[in-house]
């Protein structure tokens, strides 16, 4: 009886990982087959990655979507700190509640509706004061930026809750001025918070395609919107050696967090078995 | 012992003593919730003063009010004659040692005791020297390159203790300093940190909810209840003579009758309980009208029981059954029914090692209950 259900079980983890990966690994395979039609394998070939890398269109929509990403996770998390920091340090001032509504919108706001509201400003600015006289690189790190931050906000909110609020008393009691104490305890105590937030803004920003097609302008392709519009005129080989290229990037990345993550794990046990000890040696000596 | 002498350890009988805290007529609200009610306190220079409450008393918030994170909503307080109502935290000549300890967690064990100094402004030999005088005081010596969260309860305590102090602070004050460690450790730091106070000559201000801490440690005690103070005095006084019925349950446990006065002379008061007509004979005097309603309290260790009836009969005698017996180890509890089935509380220290499963008296066996004129207390409120 035991041995049957395991055995169900194992089976629906293969069927919910192979659902999961398997379309990964056929795109992977595909990227290397040498036949111009997606479908139809024509023998193993680098072909596609050489003629990606030829391509300077595809270059250009890659250095975009990283300046985007970058410049907007800097800003995103600048701005969802002290976001961050006013609603949970600041105690109940007065539009508290609408400010942290405001905050957490873009969070559940359809993109449509975001990328939709943003061009109409965009619009309304450029032919009221001239500014942004084209749409592009300004445009939508400014689009990223107005939801990214609220992520960030999110993140650090949640940081802030979980930390002991007598750290910064604890310092203020010692003789640190109030700015002092934000150099010297609440940020390093946020710095992990603030580069999850700063990583998650900049993935947030590589990944849309929604909102930075509307806000973009001719000539402005990041990354996503020069795939999608490649992939809308039919499925192409060189767009698959992009995927992998992009793929594994993402997997080396993974790998390397949850090495950093084991590592901490073991380090956070060697200290507390170095606690432990201590204490055990105290006592003894007694 | 000379008058002069008693008052130097006693500087709150002396009328001319200047006390080192002085506060008046301190409130603090939150919104509709008054945490402190228009209290005034007096703590004099080289006292471990401990403010004692159960959660919500207001305690926390008045040494909060103390070290100036929060600010009061009327009232004054003065530190060493100066008024601090204006004065930021962070200027304040008073140091505290948190509950949770707050121990920067991102700073070494040396950084962390170092960092008061170096916010004062001091030359890094000398703060170098300071942390490290401090670090063997507290025999952490070792440790000064660990992380907080390398160290065990015991240890982190300390570290706290030593960058509070290391400031040299006019006050040094501690919320739940003991809170956080195991029951032996507790008691071992108990008198580690009472040595550390007789040396240092500081003054501490001690928050609790634990009386068995609070009479060890200090000289007096202020128990609080609703942001008011209930009575202050020295630990003994607070549990032999409490002046109100809270008090005298809140610390240690203990037994009330309540009874009116049939009896009041200048040397003794005879009161009678309500329930039945035993009596109560207490040997002082009391400011009440004759029949007015007061309480007898008890403590259970000042109760003898005994299986044989007294020899003749009188005041502060009372029978009952045995009905519940607890072993503790270095004493023994007794819970007595009497005959109006009110239940008494009676402690028995075991001075010598009973046979297995033998008591003074047994489960539901008659028992005659006796104690002296001065081991009860009357209460009128």
């Amino acid at each position: 009886m035991q041995k049957k259900r395991s055995t169900f079980l194992f089976s629906m983890l293969c069927f919910g990982l192979a659902f999961l990966y398997v379309p990964i690994f056929i795109l992977i395979i595909y990227s290397f087959n040498y036949s111009k039609l997606v479908p139809i394998w024509g023998g193993w070939s680098t072909r596609w990655y050489t003629k990606l890398f030829e391509s300077p269109e595809v270059w250009e929509a890659v250095m975009l979507s990283l300046k985007i990403a970058f410049v907007n996770a800097c800003f995103a998390t600048l701005l969802g700190s002290l976001a961050g920091l006013a609603l949970v340090r600041f105690g109940r001032f007065k539009g508290r509640t609408l400010f942290s509504g405001m905050i957490s919108a873009p969070l559940v706001m359809p993109e449509v509706i975001t990328g939709l509201s943003l061009l109409l400003l965009f619009i309304t600015l450029s032919q009221l004061i001239g500014w942004p006289s084209a749409r592009g690189f300004t445009t939508i790190t400014i689009a990223h930026i107005t939801f990214s931050m609220a992520y960030v906000a999110v993140i650090i909110q949640s940081r802030l809750s979980g930390m002991d609020e007598s750290l910064e008393d604890a310092a203020l009691d010692l003789g640190a001025k109030p700015f002092r104490v934000l150099l010297d305890i609440t940020l390093p105590i946020l710095a992990p918070g603030m580069l999850a937030g700063w990583l998650l803004a900049f993935t947030l920003s590589l990944d849309d395609l929604v909102i930075a097609s509307f806000v973009t302008g001719p000539g402005s392709n990041t990354l996503p919107i020069l795939i999608y519009s490649r992939i809308r005129l039919g499925l192409r080989p060189d767009i698959n050696a992009l995927a992998t290229i992009m793929i594994v990037t993402v997997a080396i990345g993974v790998l390397l967090a949850a090495w950093i993550m084991w590592r901490q794990d073991k380090q956070r046990q060697r200290d507390r078995k170095l606690a432990a000890g201590d204490s055990l040696k105290h006592d003894l000596d007694d | 012992m000379s008058q002069a002498a008693e008052t130097v350890d006693r500087p709150w009988l002396d009328a001319d003593a200047q006390p080192f805290i002085k506060i008046r007529g301190m409130t603090k609200r939150f919104g509709d919730f008054t945490a402190v009610d228009n209290v005034d306190l007096d703590i004099y220079k080289g006292e471990l003063f401990s403010l004692l409450g159960g959660s919500g008393c207001g305690k926390s918030t008045l040494l909060r009010m103390m070290a100036g994170f929060e600010s009061p909503t009327a009232g004054t307080v003065h530190i060493d004659g100066t008024l601090m109502n204006e004065i930021p935290a962070y200027e304040r000549p008073v140091n505290m040692m948190f509950q949770s300890y707050a121990l920067f967690p991102h700073m070494t064990v040396a950084k962390n005791v170092a960092y008061g100094l170096v916010r004062d402004g001091l030359g890094k030999s000398e703060v170098t020297k300071r942390v490290d005088e401090m670090l063997d005081m507290v025999e952490l010596g070792d440790f000064s390159k660990r992380k907080p969260h390398q160290l065990s309860g015991g240890q982190q305590q300390r570290v706290a203790l030593a960058r509070a102090l290391v400031k040299r602070p006019k006050v040094l004050l501690l919320d739940e300093p003991l809170g956080a460690l195991d029951k032996r450790l507790r008691e071992q730091t108990q008198f580690e940190l009472m040595n550390l106070q007789e040396e240092l000559g500081v003054t501490f201000v001690v928050v609790t909810h634990d009386q068995e801490e609070a009479m060890t440690l200090s000289t007096r005690i202020a128990v609080m209840d609703q942001g008011k103070f209930m009575q202050i005095g020295t630990p003994t006084e607070i549990y032999e003579t409490p002046d109100s019925r809270h008090v005298a349950s809140f610390i240690g446990s203990t037994n009330i009758f309540q009874g009116f006065v049939v009896e009041n002379k200048p040397d003794h008061v005879l009161v009678q309980s309500r329930r039945d007509d035993s009596l109560f004979y207490i040997d002082h005097g009391l400011d009440v009208q004759e029949n007015a309603k007061v309480w007898v309290a008890i403590r259970p260790e000042k109760i003898r029981l005994s299986k044989t009836p007294p020899k003749k009969a009188g005041p502060n005698q009372l029978s009952g059954i045995v009905q519940d017996i607890g072993y503790l180890g270095r004493m023994s509890t007794y819970k007595v029914k009497l005959t109006n089935d009110k239940i008494v509380e009676i402690t028995h220290p075991n001075q010598v090692r009973p046979k297995s499963g033998e008591h003074l008296a047994d489960w539901e066996e008659k028992v005659y209950l006796s104690w002296e004129p001065t081991s009860a207390v009357v209460l009128t409120k």
